[in-house]
């Protein structure tokens, strides 16, 4: 079925699945392509949380757990390797396995 | 245990890619700009904490000095927001790497020192030699003077820094210690809790004070010499 709306002037949650490839491929990835579609988030959440008569905390807030988040994300890797070390020492961080043998 | 201690501190990079470039931009995202004159809370909030700042601070300066109110505000605001951003968990604070406070206080110590050797040369100078002091002292206290200017900007960014990057410490070795002692002793570990508690509450004064203290002295300097 031919779409009555062109491809590319669709939005994403429009789009159905047989056509996401090509929807892809044609949007835009200039640069200033690129700082359009963040401002237009920026301006998408600020207007429908920040922005309005009433806000609340939950506006701020939910961009400090998404930063939150995004930093346990970046530093992953060296947390689970401290983990790693922590259990095969039994259960202490390696660092600690001495102050621990002391206080035994 | 070094190496263990300080990752917390190295400045993160991804593939390669500066990743800290855009944890510094990023206490801009919480600091909306608006040019109506009823905006929403977090904008009239804000307004409030900057109006009340502004005058607290710039009330002590003559006109040349009320110039650099931009800066300064900006200023406590980056150093207070960033400070207190690097309180939530995994997360990295700038403002522990020396470079950055360096990169700060220089320029603004050098600004204000310059500003007035430029326009009041005379007055400038005759901060070197204290009123009233013996003919024998002079050179020595000359010498004692120019030291502690140059000192000043040095002074400015390794308060920062080393306020900050101690207070990171405490907590986490703290955070490490009450762990380690879950298994030993409940009752030992339920009081170091209500250190870390009691510490994490005065983390949060101190970042606000060390921005406050920065700004505070950068604006003094700065009205010893318009």
């Amino acid at each position: 079925m031919a779409s009555v709306v062109p491809l590319k002037e669709k939005k994403l949650l429009e789009v159905k699945l047989g056509e996401l490839p090509s929807w892809i491929l044609m949007r835009d990835f200039t640069p200033s392509g690129i700082a359009g579609a963040f401002q237009r988030g920026y301006y998408r959440y600020y207007n429908k949380y920040v922005n309005v008569k009433k806000g609340s905390i939950a506006g701020l807030s939910m961009v400090l757990a998404a930063y939150v988040f995004l930093n346990y994300c970046r530093s992953y890797k060296e947390l689970s390797e401290s983990l790693l070390d922590c259990f095969a020492s039994g259960g202490v961080s390696p660092d600690r396995v001495g102050l621990v043998h002391r206080l035994i | 245990m070094n190496e263990n201690l300080f990752t917390s501190f190295i400045t993160p990079m991804m593939l390669g890619l500066p990743l800290v470039t855009l944890i510094i931009l990023f206490p801009s995202l919480l600091f909306p700009s608006s040019n109506r004159l009823i905006n929403n809370r977090l904008v009239s909030l804000q307004q409030w904490a900057l109006q009340l700042m502004s005058k607290q601070m710039m009330s002590i300066h003559n006109t040349k000095g009320q110039t650099w109110t931009l800066m300064l505000m900006s200023l406590i605001l980056f150093i207070g927001s960033t400070n207190l951003l690097g309180l939530l968990p995994h997360s990295f604070t700038p403002t522990t790497q020396l470079s950055m406070n360096l990169g700060m206080a220089i320029p603004l110590w050098a600004g204000a020192v310059i500003t007035g050797f430029r326009n009041k040369t005379k007055a400038s100078l005759a901060h070197f030699l204290p009123q009233g002091t013996p003919t024998p002292l002079i050179p020595m206290l000359v010498i004692i003077e120019t030291i502690s200017l140059f000192i000043q900007p040095m002074a400015l960014a390794v308060r920062l820094t080393a306020n900050i990057t101690a207070g990171h410490l405490l907590i986490y070795l703290i955070g490490g210690a009450t762990l380690a002692l879950t298994s030993i002793s409940p009752t030992t570990a339920l009081i170091t809790f209500i250190i870390l508690i009691l510490l994490t509450i005065l983390e949060f004064a101190v970042a606000m004070i060390q921005a406050y203290v920065f700004t505070l002295l950068v604006s003094l300097y700065l009205h010893d010499n318009t």
